[in-house]
């Protein structure tokens, strides 16, 4: 393989894989405050494309962005607020249902309001491909990698300066402690989601340019992403990086291989990688084991 | 077996018996074959959630399977409808097997995740037609009426029949399941897989044992599926149908194999019936989901009549919801 196209195909699975990355992340800052999988995660990437590819008919796409955000951290919090905290005493396969049963919903009701169309988004740049040593890469993917690494540091920022980030962090660590010197964990939970859901937002958001949206696509992403979180570990911040660009890539070049029809099963690659791991290592390239035992999963 | 449920068994067998002679259109009886052919997994998945405590996302995929290999056999490979059957069935176990063995090991969300990603992979290599065998994503027709001791079931009441006639053993094997040690065996996993542990209960083992018997009862069903409607393409094998399934048991309640059979009557018989049902299908089974899991998560008969039990008299508390459906699943 030339260099041009292995570079090709890099940035193809880095601009995939920092989506599953953004993705990872939301399911661990939830998973650190509450020990759930929400599995209607992918729902709020498929939302902020959705919202934005209406808001942005109305007004420039800048504007669109932080509203689009903002909506869906907010239909983050409904779905907590709603469906999540009336269970919070409830066993984990009844969780694992309400989360499905809020992703089915969600996905329904956007059904309903947008149909079953493809919705393009124009790029926030330029669509004139660059030339980077023969490989032609669209901007976008640069927007891409670009906030995945503003995301990661002020969610870095916030986790270890901020009061706030603090307190979640304590959440995360132990509950009822946390509790015991007065942070409230309900607050706590709720805050959580809108930050997920404002994550996953933001990766649908920078994502529809290059690949559009539908009321659909929530799914995949869920599974990718919850992938690249069980590849890096669970409740491992730099490990949803690492976990998503190493399925992103795995996928891309995986889709390279020289066998008919391989690019089809594109997707089956990263499921493969995730059953692979599940079964071999749960705790994943940067969890620990001892830790994760001790989640109540 | 108890009393209860010969009395259960005997007045299905009736209303079974009865209700083709009151339905005059082949439409109505039709959505019956359906009923039965969706109540065959999910008592199998009733099964496998109910009573062993675990959750399946991909059971979509083992119909999947099902259907596809009967399919493939009889149309490319010249095999008759019965052996197919049974190679599909094999080939489901062996499937099973393989994604049981290490998911199994592993609980709750870990679990979830592994069969939906099992079921997505069905589906993705169903409609990426590897070796030129599934016609991808438009599927392939002409598969073989199947026929039962030489009556070829070419009309919807002899689907009926026998489609039931099936459910019936079925049910009954796996009540006599449920009631014997390998049911409290599986209950004390649901009830709490370390106290399970520490009383002898091998737990894996049982967990895999029901996992492989809800996959071939799924895998019936696709076959079912296949020669029934001689037809299959990837679409009907989705995510949306293994949530299908998963809303189907919960409605009827996820620790009764009767509420299994009678969530699927209702919502098959709605879903076809009604058609606004069909393009709100996705949402209503989201819809249907979170609201059982929050206000009857016994399942909707036992919890409404718990709620109107309650209205009549105020003595008896509530109590847990946990508490409440590990009480029904003694009922069986």
């Amino acid at each position: 393989m030339e260099l041009s196209t292995i570079l090709q195909y890099a940035f193809a699975g880095i601009k995939i894989g920092s989506i599953y990355a953004m993705v990872a992340l939301g399911f661990n800052i939830i998973y650190n405050t509450t020990g759930i999988i929400n599995l209607a995660q992918g729902e709020f990437v498929m939302l902020g494309g959705m919202f934005t590819v209406t808001l942005a008919k109305l007004m420039p796409l800048g504007l669109a962005f932080p509203i689009a955000v903002l909506a869906v951290a907010i239909v983050g919090c409904l779905f907590e607020r709603a469906a999540i905290w009336p269970a919070r005493r409830s066993s984990v396969i009844t969780l694992i249902m309400i989360t499905i049963g809020g992703s089915f919903l969600l996905k329904g009701a956007a059904m309903q309001v947008w149909g079953k169309n493809s919705f393009p988004l124009r790029p926030f740049s330029s669509e004139k491909p660059i030339n980077i040593l023969g490989a032609w890469v669209q901007p976008q993917v640069f927007w891409i990698i670009g906030v995945l690494a503003v995301v990661m540091i002020l969610l870095t920022l916030f986790f270890r300066f901020t009061l706030t980030g603090k307190a979640m962090r304590a959440c995360a660590a132990n509950r009822a402690a946390a509790t015991l010197s007065g942070i409230s964990v309900d607050r706590m939970v709720l805050l959580s989601f809108a930050l997920s859901a404002g994550i996953g937002a933001i990766a649908g958001i920078v994502i529809t340019p290059v690949t559009l949206v539908d009321y659909g696509c929530g799914s995949m992403y869920a599974l990718k992403g919850f992938a690249a979180a069980v590849l890096g570990g669970l409740g491992v911040s730099a490990g949803a990086v690492v976990g998503g660009l190493t399925i992103g890539l795995m996928e891309c070049f995986g889709a390279a291989l020289p066998f008919q029809g391989a690019s089809s099963y594109k997707d089956g690659f990263a499921l493969l990688i995730l059953f692979v791991f599940l079964c071999a290592k749960p705790s994943g390239i940067l969890g620990r084991a001892a830790i994760s035992e001790l989640k109540k999963f | 077996m108890g009393k209860k449920n010969l009395f259960g068994l005997a007045s299905l067998v009736v209303v079974l018996l009865v209700v083709p002679h009151l339905l005059g259109n082949p439409y109505y009886l039709g959505v019956l074959v359906w009923c039965g052919i969706y109540g065959l997994v999910c008592m199998g998945l009733s099964l496998f959630m109910g009573y062993c405590g675990q959750i399946s996302l991909g059971h979509a995929g083992f119909c999947a399977l099902g259907a596809y290999i009967s399919g493939i056999l009889t149309t490319r490979f010249g095999f008759s409808p019965w052996p197919a059957l049974g190679v599909a069935m094999l080939a489901s176990l062996l499937v099973a097997f393989v994604v049981g063995l290490p998911t199994l090991r592993l609980k709750g969300h870990y679990l979830a995740m592994a069969t939906l990603g099992f079921g997505m992979i069905i589906f993705v290599a169903a409609g990426g037609d590897p070796f030129g065998l599934t016609g991808g994503p438009s599927g392939f027709w002409g598969i073989p009426k199947l026929s039962v001791f030489g009556v070829v079931l070419d009309s919807e009441v002899k689907w009926y029949y026998f489609v039931w006639a099936v459910v019936l053993v079925c049910l009954v094997a796996l009540l006599n399941i449920v009631h014997s040690r390998v049911g409290r065996a599986l209950r004390s996993i649901h009830g709490g897989e370390p106290a399970a542990k520490a009383m002898g209960v091998h737990t894996a083992r049982y967990k895999t044992q029901t996992f492989l018997l809800s996959a071939a009862l799924g895998s019936l069903a696709g076959s079912f599926y296949a020669h029934y409607v001689g037809f299959v393409n990837p679409h009907p094998f989705g995510l949306n149908f293994s949530i299908h399934l998963l809303t189907m048991v919960v409605v009827g309640g996820m620790t009764n194999l009767w509420g299994a059979i009678a969530g699927t009557a209702l919502l098959t018989i709605l879903t076809r019936y009604f058609r606004v049902f069909m393009d709100w299908g996705v949402f209503f089974d989201g819809f249907i989901l979170v609201i059982i899991m929050l206000v009857f998560p016994e399942g909707l008969f036992v919890g409404a009549a718990r709620r109107l039990g309650g209205f009549v008299s105020r003595k008896r508390s509530t109590g847990v919801p946990g508490q409440a459906s590990r009480q029904a699943a003694g009922g069986g």
